[in-house]
């Protein structure tokens, strides 16, 4: 099998009379064996609706959707026996304890009594939460309740795990666990689509889709999308900062500009020119420089680039 | 007390009963500066904000905002300040100008100010032509500059943010933070709290909290500088079987695995060559090995842990 997740066309309305804008326009998506894949994008890009639509939970409007090559709208029930999908709204039931959650997971996805007190056994330690099977899940931190929810989402061992924004909201230590649970499950061999409205997380996929606006703008590798970008980027640090903001706008080779902090990361379209020039303009106006080297291109940068060109093709 | 101080704390705390939601933070903040002030959940930081706004009275210590004293001068505070929630506080019945014109009848914008200066955040909030419309049919980022506008239609010294951009996509929240950036230029201070990481990078002084207590108080980049060691992203075939051969090297000081790429730390630079010697020696192959500087998650993970130990040790004695 070449791809685990394959989509043609995939389109969805939510409104019949196609005047609204569409959630998904012809979606192309193949997701290879073993795959980490990674769909960004910012909220109402399409992600929610993309996984919806893969997890048998919505019918698309047109085009297909395969996974293990079956097919979301004929045979759903196939597919939910092969596949674990975690939402991004709390799918637990708040009044049932942790252990009682896996239990009434295990049943709904028919895991046979016999294997379900080692699976739950094995996942509870996985998610480091075998000191807290009594507790009730509406009592669990943030981090805890995505942990479980994981947990329940791999309980019928799928090979294919869909999850919609699992680190939204949770906080930075609680964030890097649940990473690390993912980076265990990539390991064991499951093909692995998660969405994420953030720019470092998609870093850490082995392949990326940058969804705006219901269409796909680009696929890669994170590395191979870097490259492809037709800039470089100059990171500056200097004060005072008005003097830096100046310079910036007026020396020649500097495509455009943001601020992080303190720093300006300027998109130019050669550094080996634009470095030498920027040091001159700065030192002659009195600022005083702290950082001025090329700096790596990250997504966030291809992210702003290609928004900002489909933009202006309006 | 100087002049130059947007905010000043001194061993700022807050108990409630037996608990203590914030436990001895100072710092001082330069006028003009933005601070960010990063934690998980519970870590203290809305209570801090409410102290230094003037609604909570503290419990020990002392805080100076705009030059007064939260525990006696709290009106006078709250004329000077701005604030602005993460669940934007719009009234969705009324329409874009409808909402600013309620806000600076609230703070008491004079009659004859009012006109030029709605017309004046309109066009910094981009809302040109959209003034007759519900603030209900807007777009989020739309809805979040309306509220930055709302937040300062009073012209205030201070403005604080309370997560202000989450789940804004990063083009419209680069324009927010160019705000932002635009009113600090004009000498305003800002504090915002936030818990995700790559919001902090905006700031430029961040005080990190945990557990009631200021953990780390500096600008991003001598944060990142100051980490212990360095950080190489190591991307290989196989890295689980590189993350097990790389673990028990002597020179290596950490190895995270970091979705499909491992994050390696050692003390030097120059341990690049030994460790791309040491996997290829292994039979795994190496597509790139790259210094990187860590994040601001890292290094709020690695003093949280830091944290971590020596309340265990504490607790032994």
């Amino acid at each position: 099998m070449e791809e685990v997740i394959k989509t043609q066309q995939l389109t969805k309305y939510y409104s019949k009379t196609k005047e609204a804008e569409p959630a998904l326009v012809g979606v192309d998506l193949i997701v290879k064996p073993g795959e980490l894949y990674g769909l960004v994008g910012p909220d109402g890009a399409g992600k929610t609706t993309l996984l919806r639509i893969l997890a048998t939970v919505m019918e698309p409007t047109s085009g297909s959707a395969h996974l293990a090559e079956l097919n979301v709208s004929k045979q759903p029930e196939k597919i939910r026996a092969r596949l674990g999908y975690m939402p991004q709204a709390f799918s637990l039931y708040p009044d049932l304890s942790v252990m009682e959650n896996l239990r009434f997971f295990a049943d709904i996805n028919g895991v046979p009594r016999k294997r379900q007190k080692t699976r739950i056994d094995e996942l509870l330690d996985f998610a480091r939460l075998t000191d807290f099977t009594k507790r009730r899940s509406e009592n669990l931190s943030g981090g805890m309740r995505k942990k479980l929810a994981l947990a329940c989402a791999l309980i019928h061992e799928p090979e294919i795990l869909l999850l919609d924004e699992p680190t939204t909201g949770v906080d930075p230590v609680s964030r890097r666990e649940l990473w690390q649970l993912l980076t265990k499950v990539i390991h064991q061999g499951v093909t692995v689509l998660v969405s994420t409205p953030y720019m470092d997380e998609a870093e850490r996929c082995k392949t990326v889709s940058i969804l705006y606006r219901g269409r796909i703008l680009i696929t890669g590798s994170p590395n191979e999308l870097e490259k492809q970008m037709p800039f470089r980027i100059v990171e500056v640090k200097a004060r005072p900062r008005r003097i830096l903001r100046e310079v910036a706008d007026q020396t020649e080779g500097v495509l455009s500009w943001r601020a992080v902090g303190d720093r300006l990361r300027l998109s130019v379209s050669d550094s080996s020119q634009v470095l030498p020039n920027l040091e001159e303009s700065l030192k002659r106006e009195g600022a005083n420089i702290s950082i001025l080297r090329e700096a790596r291109i990250v997504m966030e940068d291809v992210f702003i680039h290609l928004v900002e060109k489909q933009e202006a093709q309006g | 007390m100087s002049n130059e101080k947007a905010i000043e704390a001194i061993q700022l705390t807050k108990k409630f009963g037996d608990f203590t939601a914030v436990n001895q933070v100072s710092f001082e903040i330069p006028k003009g500066e933005i601070f960010g002030l990063l934690g998980p959940n519970g870590a203290g930081k809305t209570t801090t904000i409410r102290m230094l706004c003037g609604i909570l009275e503290p419990t020990a210590g002392e805080a100076h905002v705009m030059g007064y004293d939260v525990a006696k001068h709290s009106e006078e505070i709250k004329q000077r300040i701005g604030y602005m929630s993460q669940k934007f506080s719009l009234y969705d019945d009324l329409t874009v100008y409808e909402n600013l014109d309620f806000y600076a009848n609230l703070y008491g914008v004079p009659r004859e100010k009012l006109k030029p200066r709605l017309a004046e955040l309109i066009e910094m909030a981009g809302l040109r032509g959209h003034e007759k419309q519900l603030s209900s049919g807007l777009s989020g980022a739309w809805r979040q500059r309306l509220a930055l506008a709302c937040a300062i239609v009073h012209e205030p010294p201070m403005l604080f943010l309370d997560e202000p951009t989450a789940g804004v996509d990063p083009v419209s929240r680069r324009e927010f933070w160019e705000m932002i950036y635009q009113l600090a230029g004009q000498g305003v201070s800002v504090l915002a709290t936030t818990h995700y990481m790559d919001e902090a990078e905006f700031c430029n002084v961040i005080g990190m909290m945990y557990r009631s207590r200021l953990i780390a108080l500096s600008d991003p980049d001598s944060l990142r500088e100051g980490a212990i060691g360095v950080l190489f992203e190591v991307d290989c075939q196989e890295p689980s079987h590189a993350e097990l051969v790389l673990k028990d090297l002597p020179f290596v000081l950490d190895v995270a695995a970091h979705g499909v790429l491992l994050h390696v730390q050692v003390a030097s630079e120059k341990q690049k060559a030994e460790l791309e010697q040491t996997l290829q020696s292994s039979g795994i192959i190496v597509e790139r090995i790259e210094r990187v500087l860590p994040s601001l998650e890292d290094i709020f993970v690695s003093l949280v842990d830091q944290e971590n130990r020596q309340q265990i040790r504490a607790d032994k004695d």
